[in-house]
């Protein structure tokens, strides 16, 4: 361990939205649609010299037992918007958007993310979700056309369609010379041609080559057909295991995977989804993290998760009481709908019977239940014990680094810019300043070109 | 102060309208793929208080031809995508509106409905939108969705080809219908934060839109807030009935090309009786004129400069609206004659993007002021505060109330 050189870590924001790890109660809760709350958001993470932004993506209002959910922070505004508008007032941050390929089309995305290249000078990055569901399916003119099973063979072949197109420009193309007329050196520029089991296109791609070359890929599936995907064909995994066990597992699995496809354990980062608490002391952070615990999880909000399990209606019963004593439906269709389906619900009966055992073991209500075994906040402490640990973790093959959700928008983000990130920049695992202008830079990923071999050293 | 009477828009489209207009020394043909190109264009708009700007956009290269590729290198090739550069400018700029164009026949309008609603958030209530069809069979070829059969501009002109432009239209105004009403599926006040009962919204302010046609089957509601301007501005250019029908049931502006005052009534009287046949009579419907514009100090001048153009280009210019070359007076001259005639704005389409933009900003829109017939500030913050159009109710709380 001495003698292996520190990693550096990367640092991304996730802002804040539609899950109830938002606080939307807290007064210093501002809107999480108001462009001014993004561009405080980014121009923190900025600030700090962040790798990048994260924006999720949800195309359906979560319902459950056929009402909209309304508990949690409802709304969200278009990606490509508000990465796009975001541009404009930030100048290194990377701008990670997760854009669904199962309600999509190639073309239509692909020129989304080579614009947003362009106008960012290199900053675009894509999140490639495949939530194939008919609930979602029914916002779009095909509906939910796609069987689950074949998600992934679709998003392989649509993010291999769109590297044919983001290929189809070299980059050398526009020549704009006055004097002899020529603006394109080749009139057959951004041609291509794709026939495969989803989709059957050819013509001219209309975005010249940007300054990335392809946007960075992002792949956040947890499936064995997830992590291959991943492996053969993603920049970085936006994963959920930020514990030091879970994180190093799922970390080991998926670099493990890369050698299969000819690519290095340096070629795919981890970034894992991680909350924070930050106070003075160790004991005022876990006093902190407690309450804000109980913000998340009114008792109404556990009520509603325990029936993501039970898949019935639950309302009758007491959060601060006992848990039901009857079983899941574990058979009828889903009371909760437009959720990514969770591990913990695909064998209700055996969570059920676990978070009996539980909550009777502790003494615990159902609110006290839902608290402890939801998603607790991964790093609670001073901010000299956050550093510690995040250092620690990535050092330890948890990650390569974290993407951070903070639980207040705007401002949550502010102070761990403020104290943590000094502290992992003394100990010099955590960059002072940029040192590109790409995203593909602050990853330290290569361009494509270079992997080609296209592009002349300069 | 009561809006402008008088509209003025630039329809931003590369490095001008003129197909040689890249090879100017004012042009910045290199410049087209970068953030800043755009963003000096409008900011000059804005500096001549225009109304607002449109971004012309396509899902396939231009062409000089309507239903094929030309093979052409000697023209400009390729473009950004409208909304995002839109979206790219909007916290650049203060007043100005902003109307990209989006694609009816291939993109889906759940998409789109949150496109424009975020455009409306990051520009603080300048959003609109120009909602536009492609008929253009190597466009389909681009999402092998649907095929179309090739296709000339005068073949559209037949009995078969009205047939299919009608369904294309049909299906754009059921787009439109689809993002309108995805816009009023939040009432303004859906987000309650009851700390109370825990409730972040309200969810009977929430609402399934159900819409089902022949294209389209959507439920709703958006995952994106209903937009500060209610609904943004949906424009269309239209140059005969059946797009017209569009403007007159969907739209809030449509952009028309007449060559001379008596077509500017005939079109403005034809688009009234749709709006009439479309129970919208008393609805406020802004119809304006597109012109293409070469504007110099004499009109010597702006001739000379078109001739040398065409020159370069290889031949004479010609387009669907009409081309304009003369000086800022003259061309004040027209728009007050077209006005008096029914229009309420104008569309300009610069020739040369570097030249005649800041001809109508620093020439143009100063003599209009002279006269008395242009605003000489912004007199609201919102696109639709801007051409006078109220902030609709929305449907949806109606239906409840
Ligand atoms: C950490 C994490 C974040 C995710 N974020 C999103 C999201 O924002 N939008 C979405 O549609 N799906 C999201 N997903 C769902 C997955 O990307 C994926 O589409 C789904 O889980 C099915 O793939 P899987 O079976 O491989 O997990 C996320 C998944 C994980 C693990």
């Amino acid at each position: 361990m001495t003698s292996k050189p520190l990693k550096q870590i990367h640092l991304a924001a996730h802002f804040p939205g539609v899950n109830n790890t938002t606080v939307w109660s807290d007064p210093k809760a501002g809107s999480h649609i108001e462009f001014s709350s993004f561009v405080h958001f980014a121009q923190t993470a900025e600030r700090a010299k962040f790798d990048f932004l994260f924006l999720a993506e949800g195309l359906r209002l979560r319902e459950q037992g056929g009402n909209i959910y309304d508990l949690d922070v409802v709304g969200r505004p278009d990606t490509f918007t508000v990465l796009a508008a975001l541009a404009a007032v930030t100048e290194r941050l990377g701008l990670t958007g997760t854009i669904n390929s199962t309600f999509n089309e190639p073309y239509e995305v692909a020129r989304q993310f080579a614009g947003l290249d362009h106008l960012s000078g290199g900053r675009s990055a894509w999140n490639v979700v495949t939530s194939w569901d008919a609930f979602t399916g029914e916002n779009f003119r095909r509906g939910g056309f796609l069987p689950q099973e074949e998600r992934y063979s679709r998003a392989k072949e649509f993010l291999a369609t769109a590297n044919e197109l983001f290929d189809s420009w070299h980059g050398d193309e526009i020549v704009a010379d006055r004097t002899t007329g020529v603006f394109l050196r080749d009139a057959k520029a951004g041609s291509f041609v794709h026939t495969g089991q989803h989709f059957d296109i050819h013509g001219q791609f209309n975005v010249p080559r940007s300054p990335q070359g392809r946007p960075v890929i992002f792949q956040a599936g947890d499936s064995e057909d997830g992590r291959e995907f991943a492996a053969s064909s993603a920049d970085a995994v936006f994963s959920q295991y930020a514990s030091l066990k879970e994180g190093q597992a799922f970390y080991t699995d998926v670099k493990n995977r890369l050698a299969r496809y000819g690519r290095s354990h340096r070629d795919l980062l981890i970034l894992p989804a991680a909350t924070f608490v930050l106070g003075d002391t160790d004991a005022e952070a876990e006093e902190l993290a407690r309450e804000v615990r109980r913000q998340q999880v009114s008792g109404a909000t556990a009520i509603k998760h325990l029936e993501f399990v039970w898949n019935r209606d639950l309302s009758a019963y007491d959060p601060e009481g006992p848990l039901p004593g009857i079983d899941p439906d574990a058979g009828g269709d889903h009371i909760s709908k437009g959720r990514a389906q969770v591990r913990m619900y695909r064998d209700p009966l055996a969570t059920a019977r676990e978070w009996r055992e539980l909550a009777a073991a502790n003494n615990w209500s159902i609110r006290d239940l839902v608290i402890h075994t939801g998603n607790r906040q991964t790093f609670v402490g001073s901010p000299e014990t956050v550093a510690r640990t995040i250092n620690d973790f990535v050092q330890a093959d948890v990650s390569d680094g974290f993407i951070l959700v903070p639980h207040i928008t705007p401002g949550g983000l502010d102070p761990f810019a403020d104290k943590v990130v000094p502290l992992l920049q003394e100990q010099g695992v955590f960059r002072t300043e940029y040192e590109g202008t790409t995203l593909r830079d602050h990853l330290g990923l290569a361009h494509p070109d270079d992997v080609r071999g296209e592009r002349a050293a300069s | 102060m009561s809006p402008s009477s008088l509209h003025l828009a630039v329809a931003l489209e590369g490095t001008g309208w003129h197909p040689a207009s890249w090879r100017e020394q004012v042009a910045r043909p290199r410049d087209l793929f970068t953030a800043g190109y755009w963003a000096d264009l409008v900011a000059e708009a804005e500096r001549g208080l225009l109304d607002f700007v449109t971004f012309e956009d396509g899902l396939g290269p231009q062409s000089s031809h309507y239903g094929e590729l030309d093979g052409r290198t000697d023209q400009v090739r390729g473009r950004l995508d409208a909304v995002l550069t839109a979206s790219r400018i909007a916290p650049l700029t203060r007043h100005i509106g902003l109307v990209p164009t989006v694609i009816a026949t291939h993109t889906e309008p759940f998409h789109i409905s949150k496109a424009i609603a975020t455009l409306d958030y990051v520009s603080a209530g300048r959003a609109g939108l120009r909602v536009q069809i492609s008929a253009r069979p190597h466009e389909a070829d681009h999402f092998g969705r649907r095929t179309f059969p090739r296709l000339n501009l005068e073949e559209l002109r037949t009995p078969s080809g009205q047939e299919r432009l009608t369904d294309l239209f049909d299906e754009a105004a059921d787009y439109v219908e689809v993002v309108r009403r995805l816009w009023d599926s939040w009432e303004d006040d859906a987000e309650i934060r009851d700390a109370a009962t825990g409730r972040f919204v309200d969810r009977d302010k929430l609402h399934h839109i159900d819409f089902e046609s022949r294209h389209f089957s959507v439920r709703g509601p958006s995952i994106t807030p209903r937009p500060p301007q209610g609904r943004p501005p949906v424009t269309a250019l239209a140059h005969q009935t059946v797009p017209y029908r569009l403007v007159a049931r969907q739209g809030d502006i449509g952009y028309v090309t007449p060559h001379d005052a008596d077509q500017v009534r005939a079109i403005v009287a034809e688009i009234r009786a749709e709006q009439e046949a479309a129970g919208r009579a008393d609805e406020l419907l802004h119809v304006f004129g597109d012109l293409v514009v070469l504007l110099d100090d004499d009109q010597a001048a702006a001739e000379d400069r078109r001739a040398r153009l065409d020159a370069l280009a290889g031949e004479p210019y010609t387009s669907d609206a009409r081309i304009f070359a003369g000086t800022s007076a003259q061309l004040a001259d027209l728009i007050q004659e077209f006005s008096e005639a029914g229009l309420s704005g104008f569309r300009l389409r610069p020739a040369v993007a570097g030249h005649d933009l800041l001809a109508i900003t620093r020439g143009l829109v100063p003599e209009l002021q002279r006269r008395g017939a242009f605003r000489t500030a912004y007199e609201a913050d919102t696109l639709r505060g801007l051409l006078g159009l109220p902030r609709p109710a929305n449907r949806y709380a109606a239906a409840t109330a």
